[in-house]
Order: structure tokens, then sequence, then C-alpha cells
């Protein structure tokens, strides 16, 4: 994990996204799919904002690729950033996605920007000879985000939006129970709203498909020492903690993960109120 | 150049500066960014006895200049801190401030008892901002009786050469009167300020958005009433070493605990900015102190107090 000064090399308009690319010497070589950067932004906003790394090229000194949704004044203030501004970068960080050790065809997942880490991912798959297969969804068009990159680096591209407007109108999951009803593919990795994750995850495990899932907490450090971004998950030991997106994940096994149950902190987590005899 | 060393209440420090309790976790992760051993030392999350799930989320907003958050002081609880935490930060050679926290007089006495044997605590700092379970959940810090019988019982069950120092909390109508009752109880020094309380509400729900509802405010927003706190408590007790903190971002800033009254500072909130923020707030502060001719941290502790620079 670097900290570093970047120069920002482009920021073009993509319906209701951004692509922005900038300069980041050293940390494309350490990137794998799944990844986040940490950006500060103005000085009015102390906190950093994570994005999923979407590519990382290691030529002419290296610079990576986000795409970001400008949804308040961080991400607003980013998008307004110019070729040759600077901004402050921390990355590789989190816990990638994890390839599988054979051959087997995947199914990839993403929700709105939630595509952004898949199409490396894509790439990491094929390159190991695993077969892909691509669904890309969102509310609408104007945020269905990389259908045509998604083509190039894999077998098949299934579109999804709520009101139709591009691809089927529906849900990723409906695409997805179809290929997994198919009974071809262990493995699905997912990024998105955490509603579809957990949609996700549960269509994974009734075909008996492992999920992984990139998931979207809210993080105050984004590198592992303040505690604000944390979901119940079920550890190997069978117990249930509190445990940091940031630095344990963003990436998790979707069974892992107590989905309805996040936002809260069950009763039976290892030392919830309800747990503590005192 | 100034000499950078620190000592606070008999222990010398290698530099003016370390983590904030809740900003550093117990130092592992900022070791990436920069090299502990430089700073004054890690002051630890705050640990308590047993393992703690914390509060639900969301747990932090984004305020003007600072932060809220609601952690609900979640962590592994003292015996995994003592076999996973404070050996990785001794071998290493980093000076472990630990910072305890309890929902009973005993449970303080109690982590006391346990870090009595641990050679490698150098500093103790009691997080008192905690509620009091037996009294109706009322702060510790904000009542004279509680924090002074939790700092007794803390030092009663402390090796008489490790300092402790009370955390202060600035939600009191006299700070000077908790410190100095603190002080009587055994409390060899002050780390000050804790957040302090505060709320958001989300507009379009209107609900409040912290899980925890209310929450603890940091960062720049308190700098001014944390500096105004260093300086009421070192006016009444200018032999008691202060360790300052509330919005530290620069050496500036940290010069201005010091002249108010700190010894040495904590880089809280702004660590989540800049991870290697104490060590930079630590070598702009030494520079700004010796631009001024100071040779020492201590030569300008408390300088606001007796005019300034003459
Ligand atoms: C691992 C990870 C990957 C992400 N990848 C992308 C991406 O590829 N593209 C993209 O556009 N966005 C991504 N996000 C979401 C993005 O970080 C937030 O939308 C952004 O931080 C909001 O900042 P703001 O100033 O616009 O909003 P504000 O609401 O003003 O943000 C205030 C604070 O809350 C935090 N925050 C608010 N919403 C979120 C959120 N949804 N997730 C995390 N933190 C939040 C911010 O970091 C900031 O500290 C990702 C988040 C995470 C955790
Ligand atoms: C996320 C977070 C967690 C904190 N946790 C603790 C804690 O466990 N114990 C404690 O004594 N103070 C805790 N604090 C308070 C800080 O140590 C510090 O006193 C306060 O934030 C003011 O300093 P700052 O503005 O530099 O952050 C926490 C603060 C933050 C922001
Ligand atoms: S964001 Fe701070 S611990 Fe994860």
């Amino acid at each position: 994990m670097i900290q570093a000064d970047a120069e920002i090399l482009s920021v073009r308009r993509d319906g209701a996204y951004y692509h922005m690319s900038f300069a980041a010497p050293g940390i494309a070589d350490g990137f794998r799919p799944g990844h986040f950067v940490a950006i500060a932004v103005d000085d009015a906003h102390i906190l950093r904002r994570a994005f999923s790394i979407r590519s990382a090229s290691t030529k002419a000194g290296g610079a990576l690729q986000i795409i970001v949704s400008p949804k308040g004044p961080g991400t607003q203030w980013l998008v307004r950033r110019r070729a040759g501004d600077i901004i402050n970068v921390i990355a590789p960080l989190g816990q990638p996605f994890r390839l599988p050790t054979e051959p087997v065809p995947c199914v990839l997942v993403g929700g709105g920007y939630g595509v952004a880490p898949l199409f490396e991912l894509a790439n990491q798959l094929r390159a190991r000879g695993c077969g892909v297969e691509i669904i890309v969804g969102a509310g609408d068009a104007a945020r269905l985000h990389g259908v045509v990159e998604a083509r190039r680096v894999s077998d098949a591209v299934h579109v999804t939006t709520d009101d139709g407007s591009a691809g089927e109108q529906g849900r990723v999951t409906d695409p997805l129970r179809r290929i997994l009803a198919e009974g071809r593919h262990p493995a699905v990795y997912a990024c998105g709203p955490m509603a579809m994750l957990q949609a996700v995850s549960e269509v994974s495990a009734e075909f008996g498909a492992v999920a992984q899932c990139a998931v979207e907490e809210s993080m105050a450090c984004g590198v592992g020492v303040c505690m604000t971004c944390v979901l119940p998950v079920i550890g190997d030991d069978g117990v249930t903690r509190m445990v940091r997106s940031c630095t344990e994940g963003p990436v998790f096994f979707g069974d892992r993960v107590r989905w309805s149950d996040v936002g809260t902190v069950p009763a039976d987590t290892l030392g919830s109120p309800e747990a503590r005899d005192d | 150049m100034t000499d950078p060393r620190v000592t606070l209440a008999g222990v010398e420090f290698a530099g003016p500066a370390f983590t904030a309790s809740g900003c550093a976790a117990a130092g592992k992760e900022l070791a990436g960014f920069f090299d502990l051993t430089e700073i004054g030392g890690v002051v630890t999350k705050s640990i308590m006895m047993r393992p703690r799930s914390g509060r639900p989320t969301p747990r932090m907003v984004e305020t003007p200049s600072g932060m809220l958050n609601s952690i609900g002081l979640q962590g592994p609880g003292i015996e995994s801190f003592l076999a996973n935490d404070l050996p990785w930060l001794a071998e290493r050679g980093v000076a472990a401030v630990v910072s305890i926290a309890g929902e009973t007089v005993e449970e303080y006495a109690q982590l006391a008892r346990i870090l009595r044997n641990e050679p490698d605590v150098k500093a103790i700092e009691v997080n008192i901002s905690c509620p009091n379970v037996e009294s109706r959940g009322q702060v510790f810090a904000c009542d004279v009786m509680s924090a002074s019988s939790v700092i007794h019982q803390v030092r009663r069950n402390t090796s008489s050469t490790v300092p402790i120092f009370a955390k202060l909390s600035p939600d009191v109508t006299s700070i000077a009167e908790i410190a100095l009752s603190c002080h009587n109880a055994g409390a060899d020094g002050f780390s000050m300020i804790n957040t302090t309380l505060g709320m958001a509400i989300d507009t379009d729900t209107l609900r409040p958005i912290l899980g925890g509802v209310t929450g603890g405010l940091s960062g720049p927003a308190i700098r001014p009433i944390a500096v105004r706190n260093v300086w009421q408590v070192h006016h009444v007790l200018p032999d008691v070493p202060i360790l300052g903190m509330g919005g530290i971002a620069t050496g500036e800033d940290a010069l201005q605990f010091i002249a108010a009254g700190a010894t040495a500072v904590s880089v809280g909130t702004m660590t989540f900015h800049d991870p290697s923020a104490p060590l930079r707030v630590q070598q702009e502060l030494l520079g700004l102190l010796d631009e001024r001719g100071f040779a020492s941290v201590s030569e300008a502790v408390g300088v606001a107090h007796r005019g300034g620079l003459v």
C-alpha cells in the first residue's frame, strides 16, 4: 500500500458517471481486482473517499482508473478536477477477490458503478482458462456502466435495468438464476449495492455456487484504524463478529455476511450487549 | 535543533506527538505509513475487560471540519490485547500508552491489576468518558465523585513507575474542578480533550443518522474548545503534564496546545485524512519550536500563560 500525490491524467463523463485516470507510480504493480483506493478530497472534507480500482496499467510509470458517481460534495469535487490536477491517494487497499485454482466457469455480477472491478477480474479469470459471463445491471440506462467493455472481456453479457430502458427489465438475479440453473458455474463474483449483494448471495447459495461479494460500507479511515466500516460476518469458527470491511473486506464470501443484520449488532455477535453477562 | 524528547510524569518519550486513542487501533495498521518509534508513542484504542462488539452502523457522519462517531468502544478485550497487540508494539520498540475503559469502577481496577504485570506499558490513559452502569449511565468524566473514584482505584492498582493520565471530557461545567479532583485522586497527568457530544439528523428520513443516535464530535471543529480546556487546566495545575488533543492537523495547531500548557500532543481524526499525520505534525512542531528558539519542548509548555515570546 502506497500513499502518493497523483497527477490526474483524464476525467471523462460517461452517462451518470465519470471515468477518472491518474498517474500512480508503484501502485499498479500491487493491484488485484477488488482492491480499492482512498482519495483525499477538498480541504473542507477531512475524510477520504473510497473507490474500486477499475484497472491499473503499469505502462508509463503506472496509472489507475476509477469510475466515480458524483453523489455528495466529495465525489462532486472529484469529478470537477481536470487533467494535471494533483490528488492524494492511498492504494491498493483491502482484500481482493480470490481466484479459483481450477479453470471453472464464473459469473460476474455488477450493479451500477459496481461493475468497476469486474473487467480486470474477467481478464484474470480468462487468463486462467475460466469461462466468464457478466451480468450488468442498473436502475436505468444512464446508470448502466461498461456494457461494451464487458463484451470485450467475457464470453457473454446479460444486461438488466429496473425500468427496462436497456436490456431486459428486471433484476440482475433474473439472468443469474437462469445461468446457475445450467448447473455449470461454481463461482459467482459480485459488486454493487448491498441489497443486490444479498440477493446474489442467496441465489448463489440456492444453486450451491460460492459467491464473493465486494461490499460498500461507509468508511472514515479506509486503513483499519477507526472501526467505522464494520458489518456482521461469520468467522471460520462459526462466531459472528463485527468485521472491518476496509481491511478484512471489501470482498467477503456471500454466505458469511449476515446480510439481513447489516446495520445492527446481532444478539449472538461476539461482545454484543446481549452476549455480555454484566 | 529543538530536542524532540519529552518527559511526561517521569517517563521519557522520543517525541512530542502521539497517536490518539481510537484513531490508531493498536498501531499495526499505521506502521505501513511511518516509523512508529519516531513519534512519542502509540495510545491504543481503549481496552476493556471483555471483547466488545460496539454499536450498530452507521457509526460515522462527516460534519463541517470534523466528524461524529459512535463506535461504542469495539475491541477484542484485554486478554487478546495482551496476547497480540502489546507484544507487537514492544517487539518493535514502540512506546505503548495503554488506554483503558470500563463500565464500573471495579472494571477499571481489574484492568489496572492486569496491566501491573506488563513491563511494556509505558503509561496508562484512563478513558473515563464511558457510561457508569452503576450510576444510571452517567458518564464518569462528568461527575467529580465517579471520575475521582476511578482514578483512585487505577492509581492504587498501578505500579508507581507507570504514570496514569486521566482522559478528560469537555462536556462538563468546570474542567478545572474535574481536573483538580482527579489530580487529588492520584492522576499523574491529563489527556484532553475527548470528543464532545453531538448529533446529526438525516433530512430525508428525519431520523438520527448514527446507529448510536448521538456521537462524539472530533476534528478541527473542536480545536478551539480543546485549546481553551488545556489552558484552563494548566492554569490551575501548571506542574501537571497534559497530553493535548482535539483537531490537531498541523504543527501550528500543536504549537497552540503546547503554548496553552500541553507537554505533548495526540493526533486523532486527522490520521484518517493522512495516516502519517502524527509524524508530520511532530516534525512541523519541532521545526516551529526551533524557529522560535526553544531548545526543548518543555521550555515552550504553557508559554502563553507567561506572556508569550518576549
Ligand atoms: C470499497 C468501496 C468501493 C467503492 N467504489 C466506488 C466506485 O467505484 N465508484 C463510486 O462512485 N463510489 C464508490 N464507493 C462509494 C463512495 O466511496 C462514496 O459514494 C463516496 O465516499 C461518497 O462521498 P461524497 O462526498 O460524495 O458523499 P458524502 O455523503 O458527503 O460522504 C460523507 C462521508 O461518508 C462516506 N460515505 C458516504 N457514502 C458512502 C458510501 N456509499 N460508501 C462508502 N463511504 C461513504 C464518505 O467516504 C465520506 O467520508 C465505494 C465505497 C467503498 C467503501
Ligand atoms: C473514531 C474515533 C474513536 C475514538 N475512540 C476513542 C477511544 O476508544 N478512547 C478514547 O479515550 N478516545 C477515543 N476517541 C477520542 C480521541 O482519542 C480524541 O480524544 C478526540 O477525537 C479529539 O482529538 P482529534 O480531534 O484529534 O480526533 C475516538 C475518536 C474517534 C474520532
Ligand atoms: S474505515 Fe476505518 S476501520 Fe475501516
